[in-house]
């Protein structure tokens, strides 16, 4: 009995040590050491993580993707309405919102944010409105989400409610939302001076945009009368600063001038984990490194079996644990795991050398006779799916020798190499590739990837009937429980076809001082600063 | 005099047209579209397009260097493609960065490199002739990436003397006026600023430093050398004059010459050099940033930044030549 009185007294008090703990105290600066400066600061035009983390903090989008997953939550928008047929979405806006300049947050606001970005303005403002100026450059991912070919007219009903009609059926309409282009911003700041928006972002965030140090830091401050009264923000002052060389980044880490570094060596992340001043935070990346067939020419193009016997001849664990250095994770769907449509059922593909030698035989070409020398694209630079793709082709390249397909690495400067690698040339046969995730849905994986069908423009070129019926089926379903069927039907599609070898996901890992409190790491890769605490 | 600083400006066009035709030439002739790399593995083909278009990168070559060339008639050195921001404002806020650490670095190599050349000629052959000679070759060699990071854990992380990186403390402020740190915190009269931009700049100025003050002093020692051996030099020596004013008034001076030609080319070396300590110690200079936009192929900036640092190489030459000729009226008559 006294044992179990002592066990309850023990869980209580820890449990109140821990409230006590875990109560966030406001105020400090926190410092986020980073790999280089932001692009731009106007979400319409940037397309880098750079210029993305400060408008996560400064810009809020009608949705909101949760805290650690892409599931959508209400952002700016209280809640919303779907027509029937689909075709219609009305949001209700969030009252009493103000952007940091003092002026009101309101459908007009959201018109003109989104309605910039359009080709063909069909908008209509609840106001008077504003006179939008024409387009400096194409808005980049208002156009690579396909918004022009979705969103037919933009309007605002009332002074909290927008309504978009679409032009066809698109599910992952709410998704793209809560991407970063969609952000909404200040018209009256936008108006002031056009072309000095980019570098003096206003929005709603819980940080005010402060200051710009080009190529060393940006410095933010708190946004005291920010609308959500649960949470955050906490801290004073943010500054993101640019170190671009990663172990320097690491020492200002380690002498405590810089409370994260960002994207650290694989060798400092184990001194990381040594030095008790350090903790380190770990997401799996929302990406897939593959490595892909030139699905416009024989034998890969009708040759599954072929595609087979390489995807076994590869020792893919063996570069997951080399190359990747740990940080990574063997892939077996060309989805990464966290994400919903994932298929756990489609199996692993199995590493043999003797078996791929028999599937190679199978194939037609009995100890790589009938082939000749092939050539396997790596990729010359570091992208958050393949952190070194010079070797993981070298690693490929010993691999296929065994079971006798001769094959070279080719590599070229990277714009030349993406250039190319579309134009899927001859004397291209392997290459090596990958993505990262824009919404959290699995159409920006499966369609833009492989679906060949669609469009000249997808990177694989695989054309498959099926699989193209299955994602035009999964773009005009709205109810995700479905749509998660049919992409589970995708991904085993691709595994029967070995369309594409996946590779890895790779895991994003960060050091952190471990007085940085309640800081996460999310799927989309943004950086939210909103709940972050420094402990005294 | 007129007519020779005449023909010189005259001279200058030509010159600067040659930079651009050989700027313009290599930057097509090298593999990479800035429109691809911009818009990296998601770029679909009528994104591809419309930024194309919008960059003037779908015309034909001669055109586009007849764009290129038309600006830069009217002094306008036009907007960067990757930060849309005017290329001659990003220049403003980036090059006194540069020249401040330049500046500091040079300073650094002409005092020890005369203090080390002067000592190895007087005591040639001495121990400390060889072992500063050594360091001269060491200082050479050193590849300034290490040599930047063996400073970093020294001083900065087990020392804690210096700072690791940047310009400027987080949390202190300066009012920038001129974007030359030091120089503003003098203007503002802002002392912790003063201390700290100080503060901030010995480390990548010293890293800077090592390759010019090898050279310096190489430089000093030979020419002092030659100078020592000279007949005024024994005359002086004769003359019952100390050691110390023969080396420093008479000796010194002449051995000078050469010096300071070679102290001239180095800055030139040391702007070079700034790009791999501006990376290393995240100093946002010039260097950094048009390494950069090779990587980008940022043609705007490529183009346009190195127009502009030809041009000002070419006028700092021109105001040297015309000096040279009001001293020594000789060189305008040739």
């Amino acid at each position: 009995m006294l044992k179990k009185v002592l066990l309850v007294v023990t869980v209580v008090a820890f449990t109140c040590v821990g409230a006590a703990l875990a109560a966030p105290k406001p105020g400090g600066t926190l410092v986020f050491g980073r790999g280089g400066d932001s692009v731009g600061l106007d979400p319409a035009y940037e397309t880098d993580g750079n210029s993305f983390m400060i408008g996560d903090n400064v810009l809020e989008a009608l949705i909101f993707y949760k805290d650690e997953s892409v599931d959508l939550e209400p952002g700016l928008a209280e809640s919303w309405n779907i027509s029937p047929d689909g075709l219609t979405y009305t949001f209700k806006l969030r009252k009493g919102v103000k952007f940091h300049d003092g002026t009101p947050f309101n459908a007009d606001a959201v018109v003109f944010s989104h309605g910039r970005q359009m080709k063909e303005r069909k908008i209509k403002f609840f106001g008077k409105g504003w006179e939008i100026p024409a387009q400096e450059r194409t808005p980049e991912y208002w156009v690579s989400m396909e918004m022009d070919k979705t969103v037919d007219a933009i309007e605002a009903v009332d002074e909290h409610t927008v309504v978009y009609k679409l032009k066809r059926v698109e599910a992952p309409f709410l998704a793209n939302l809560g991407m970063d282009f969609a952000d909404i911003i200040s018209p009256t700041a936008f108006m002031k001076n056009p072309k000095e928006f980019v570098r003096n972002p206003v929005g709603t965030g819980p940080f005010k945009f402060v200051k710009w140090v080009k190529d060393d830091q940006i410095i933010l401050e708190k946004n005291k009368e920010y609308w959500d009264k649960k949470g955050g923000p906490y801290l004073d002052k943010v500054v993101f600063r640019a170190i671009p060389e990663n172990s320097v980044r690491f020492l200002e880490l380690k002498t405590g001038n810089v409370h994260i570094c960002q994207f650290p060596n694989p060798a400092d992340i184990a001194l990381a984990s040594k030095d008790p001043k350090m903790k380190l935070i770990s997401q799996p990346g929302m990406n897939i490194g593959y490595l892909g067939f030139n699905h416009t020419k024989e034998p890969w193009k009708s040759n599954a079996k072929l595609r087979k016997a390489v995807a076994m001849a590869i020792n893919r664990k063996a570069i997951v644990d080399n190359i990747y250095q740990g940080q990574g994770q063997l892939a077996k769907n060309n989805i990464p795991p966290t994400m919903w449509g994932y298929n756990d059922a489609v199996p692993q593909v199995e590493y043999s050398v003797d078996k791929a030698k028999a599937m190679l035989a199978e194939a037609g070409f009995p100890e790589g006779k009938g082939l000749d020398e092939i050539t396997l694209w790596s990729m010359p630079v570091a992208r958050p799916y393949n952190p070194e793709g010079l070797k993981v082709g070298v690693a490929m390249v010993a691999d296929l020798a065994k079971i006798g397909i001769r094959a070279r690495v080719v590599s070229y400067e990277w714009g030349t190499y993406l250039k190319r690698q579309r134009d899927q040339p001859p004397d291209m046969d392997l290459f090596q590739l990958g993505w990262t995730g824009d919404n959290g849905d699995p159409d920006n994986f499966l369609a833009v990837l492989f679906d060949g069908m669609a469009s000249s423009a997808i990177r694989t070129q695989w054309q498959n009937q099926a699989y193209h019926e299955l994602m035009e089926q999964g773009r005009q379903t709205t109810d995700q429980t479905k749509r998660a069927e049919i992409y589970k039907k995708a991904n085993l599609l691709l595994y029967e076809e070995m369309a594409v070898i996946p590779i890895a996901h790779s895991t994003v890992t960060w050091p952190m001082q471990k007085k940085v409190m309640d800081f996460k790491l999310h799927p989309t890769a943004s950086i939210r600063m909103k709940n972050v605490w420094l402990e005294k | 005099m007129a007519a020779y600083i005449i023909r010189r400006i005259l001279i200058l066009f030509p010159t600067l047209l040659g930079v651009s035709v050989i700027i313009f030439l290599m930057l097509h002739i090298t593999p990479g579209d800035p429109a691809e790399l911009l818009l990296g593995e998601r770029a679909s083909e009528e994104a591809l397009h419309e930024l194309r278009e919008h960059l003037g990168l779908n015309k034909p070559f001669y055109v586009q260097y007849g764009m290129f060339i038309k600006r830069l008639a009217t002094l306008d050195l036009g907007e960067t493609i990757w930060t849309r921001q005017k290329v001659w404002i990003e220049i403003k806020q980036r090059f006194p960065a540069t020249i401040e650490l330049s500046v500091a670095a040079l300073m650094i190599s002409c005092t020890l490199g005369m203090i080390f050349g002067i000592i190895s000629a007087t005591k040639q052959y001495s121990i400390f002739d060889y072992l500063s000679m050594l360091g001269a070759l060491a200082g050479v060699s050193m590849p300034i990436f290490w040599l930047g990071l063996v400073f970093m854990l020294i001083f900065a992380v087990n020392l804690g003397w210096l700072p690791i990186s940047g310009r400027l403390s987080v949390g202190v402020d300066l009012e920038v006026v001129t974007n030359f740190y030091i120089l503003d915190a003098i203007l503002t009269q802002n002392w912790e600023a003063f201390r700290d931009a100080v503060w901030h700049l010995i480390m990548p100025a010293f890293t800077l430093s090592t390759i010019p003050t090898a050279i310096v002093a190489r430089m000093t020692r030979s020419a002092m050398l030659e100078v020592l051996r000279q007949d005024y030099i024994k005359t002086a020596k004769a003359k019952g004059l100390s050691q110390f004013k023969v080396i420093f008034k008479h000796a010194l001076r002449n051995a000078l010459i050469p010096v300071v030609t070679t102290i001239g080319l180095q800055f030139g070396v040391l702007l070079g050099g700034a790009i791999l300590t501006e990376t290393i110690f995240a100093w946002p200079g010039v260097g950094k940033w048009m390494y950069d936009a090779v990587m980008q192929r940022d043609y705007m900036v490529i183009q346009n930044g190195t127009m502009f640092i030809a041009g000002l190489f070419v006028i700092i030459n021109l105001s040297v030549d015309v000096l040279y000729a009001v001293i020594n009226p000789r060189i305008s008559v040739k």
